[in-house]
């Protein structure tokens, strides 16, 4: 219970979910040793500390916002620009994150106390605005972040796929960097969700709740509340940039497509909504049903698709084509807002009761 | 019999004037930055044409806000379907287009204007119905569900036309510019800022000599007020947002035709550029938002001329500026 800060899943399918997930993606390089199996293992750690990096925003003080792929990129472009220039060396690494996270920190700062003071709506547009000149910026200053085409970099030696640390006899797959790589981003993701869940229960936590419940009230009570909220939008950004520093890690490369575009954005929204909003634990489940259906659903629209073409049927192949598959996103994510605001998360814990 | 006297008039809101010296000032300011009064006249020029298109675009969205509380983060999407229908319509026409009389073209683009504010607006009302409705009073909801809206249309859009640019030629009639001296203005910007203005007309005809006018206004200021007072405001709200919708289609034409090409993703790229105008304008405000639409646009036309790297931010950093002075807008008008 101390490592899960005193707030359990409370609900028995939940905890079988969890246990399965997490137990999943622990042995993951050896149960799906395959290349695209471990893109989409990576992904869900990644954005399963990612999307509850957001929920700290959205679940748990009530503002939308929308510069989270911002911070996301801020932390892979540090990385990646680090490694580029620098060589690959850890020196390199640790220069990244020291750059990077205070200036994504820093950013929070700046835009908190520009927007927060008002209305979570005022937050939403600021962010929003804020967000797209970033993205205009990171595609045009093309001496600094490689433009459209992003930068790629050579990771460090131990991290290489061609550094082998355990042989292929022993578990009969071969421990590499690749290996390695994967376990330092499953940890640190673990850690980064723990810490999050420890700052949700703290007192913190619980004066975030109380803001999205009730601003005035938080206030009349003596709390200030643009302290706290930019406090949690800081917090946010700062896991935001770690996740999106190890998604350069192990992409080696970070570009506008793979980092800031809105799609992502779109994404989270989406992960954090379908896992439920203000539990954390609704994050890994989110991420890891959405992840596995970006991947392997899309095959299946496109075998739709191709059926509707040949059955000669107007409109539906176009409908249907793969690349429309954030139109079945966004219905979807209408219908989850309308529906099921409590999200997967909130549906098992009120079916206990 | 004791004899009330009347004040001599009934006290007036104090006008606040600074803000609509603000345009004035910041062109005459970039006068010597720019030295050769030509340019500086086809830069003025070309930013007001601009600050117009934007101005049709964002009023509907200040006025939805003001009004109910409700801020549409798909608002863009009715200025891409307005220029897609625009499209459907000047596409098939395109001889009529580039016949050399004005009144053959503006006999295709008006009614390519109207079919496309009435399917913005329509789109309006069936957006109102299935999303917002729902979601009354809930920031939150609204913001995550209008998003939803965003995606759902664009995607349509790339669905049904696909994803490639379609261009969109100017009739031949607007092309070319009129030279007054050796000062060049385009004849498609003279008929932008000729729609702008008679829409800001129109909107502050209709606000402050209407009944209607005085209905949206007092909604503004106090809804359950006026509906106590036993007007259906939802109603109201719900002409509003189609006016809104439509004037976005409208906007969504002018947009496409000062491109000459229309893409689905403009939706989301403008709404970008009309947030801030809002945001600056102050959240409601008509006048503010015509004061912001302008801002806007001379800060992209003079930053481009005269620091073409800095285009690229000038937005943020008019937003910011603004806001580092009043924190709600040049008009604050709710209290919300």
């Amino acid at each position: 219970m101390m490592i899960l800060s005193g707030d359990p899943p409370r609900s028995r399918a939940l905890s079988v979910l969890l246990i399965v997930i997490i137990a999943a993606l622990a042995v993951a390089p050896f149960l799906f040793p395959g290349a695209k199996a471990m893109n989409v293992a990576t992904k869900i750690c990644i954005f399963a500390a990612l999307v509850a990096s957001y929920d700290l925003l959205l679940g748990y003080t009530g503002s939308v916002s929308f510069a989270h792929t911002m911070f996301y990129g801020i932390g892979s472009y540090a990385i990646a620009i680090a490694l580029y220039s620098l060589g690959s060396n850890w020196g390199a690494v640790a220069l990244g994150l020291a750059i990077g996270l205070p200036l994504a920190a820093l950013l929070a700062l700046v835009i908190g106390l520009f927007s927060l003071r008002v209305e979570a709506i005022f937050f939403a547009m600021i962010t929003l605005a804020v967000a797209s000149a970033f993205l205009v910026l990171a595609s045009q200053l093309s001496w600094l972040t490689g433009g459209e085409d992003g930068r790629s970099f050579q990771l460090p030696e131990l991290l290489r796929p061609g550094t082998v640390i355990i042989p292929k006899e022993w578990f009969g797959v071969a421990v590499n960097g690749r290996t390695l790589t994967y376990y330092l981003i499953f940890v640190a993701c673990a850690a980064m969700i723990l810490a999050l869940l420890r700052v949700v229960n703290s007192p913190f936590g619980r004066v975030l709740q109380a803001v999205r419940e009730n601003r005035f009230r938080a206030e009349a009570l003596g709390y200030r509340t643009v302290f706290h909220l930019t406090y949690a939008n800081c917090l946010a950004a700062l896991v935001a940039a770690c996740a999106g520093a190890l998604n350069a890690l192990w992409l080696r490369y970070a570009g506008p497509d793979t980092s800031l575009s809105f799609a992502i954005m779109l994404d989270i929204l989406l992960m954090v909504v379908i896992g439920g909003m203000g539990t954390m634990y609704g994050a890994i489940i989110g991420a890891t049903i959405f992840i596995l259906a970006q991947n392997y659903l899309q095959a299946l629209m496109s075998i739709a698709s191709n059926a509707a073409a040949d059955a000669g049927l107007p409109l539906l192949p176009g409908l249907l084509h793969p690349d429309r598959w954030l139109l079945w996103l966004g219905l979807l994510f209408i219908f989850s807002v309308y529906f099921f605001p409590a999200g997967i998360v909130g549906r098992l814990r009120a079916g206990r009761k | 019999m004791t004899e009330v006297t009347l004040p001599e008039a009934l006290p007036q809101p104090k006008r606040d004037l600074l803000p609509v010296l603000l345009p004035l000032i910041l062109a005459l300011a970039m006068l010597p930055l720019i030295g050769s009064g030509s340019s500086w006249v086809t830069l003025t020029a070309a930013s007001f044409a601009m600050g117009m298109m934007i101005f049709i675009m964002a009023s509907g969205l200040t006025l939805v806000f003001g009004l109910m509380d409700v801020l549409n983060f798909g608002h863009g999407a009715f200025i891409a379907v307005g220029a897609y229908i625009a499209t459907l319509v000047l596409l098939p026409l395109a001889t009529w287009v580039q016949a050399d009389s004005l009144l053959t073209n503006l006999a295709v683009l008006l009614p390519a204007a109207l079919a496309a504010m009435a399917v913005s607006g329509a789109l309006g009302l069936v957006v109102e119905r299935v999303l917002i409705l729902p979601v009354y009073g809930q920031h939150l909801k609204q913001i995550l569900m209008t998003t939803g809206g965003l995606i759902v249309a664009e995607q349509t859009l790339y669905a049904l036309w696909g994803p490639q640019i379609i261009p969109l030629p100017l009739p031949s009639a607007l092309r070319g510019s009129f030279i007054l001296g050796d000062v060049a203005i385009s004849k498609y910007r003279v008929l932008a800022m000729l729609v702008g203005f008679t829409v800001f007309a129109g909107i502050q005809l209709v606000l402050n000599r209407t009944k209607i006018g005085l209905l949206i206004r007092a909604g503004v200021e106090n809804r359950e007020m006026v509906e106590a007072l036993g007007y259906r405001i939802r109603r109201l709200f719900l002409g509003v947002f189609m006016t809104g919708s439509a004037l976005a289609g409208l906007g969504g034409i002018m947009w496409a035709l000062y491109r000459e090409q229309v893409h689905a993703s403009m939706g989301d790229e403008l709404t970008v550029l009309v947030f801030i105008v809002v945001i600056i304008g102050g959240l409601g405000s008509i006048g503010g938002c015509f004061i912001g639409a302008l801002l806007v646009a001379m800060v992209a036309n003079y930053g481009g001329f005269l620091v073409p790297k800095l285009a690229l931010v000038s937005n943020i950093l008019l937003m910011v500026a603004i806001l580092m002075w009043r924190p709600r807008g040049l008009y604050a008008v709710t209290s919300r």
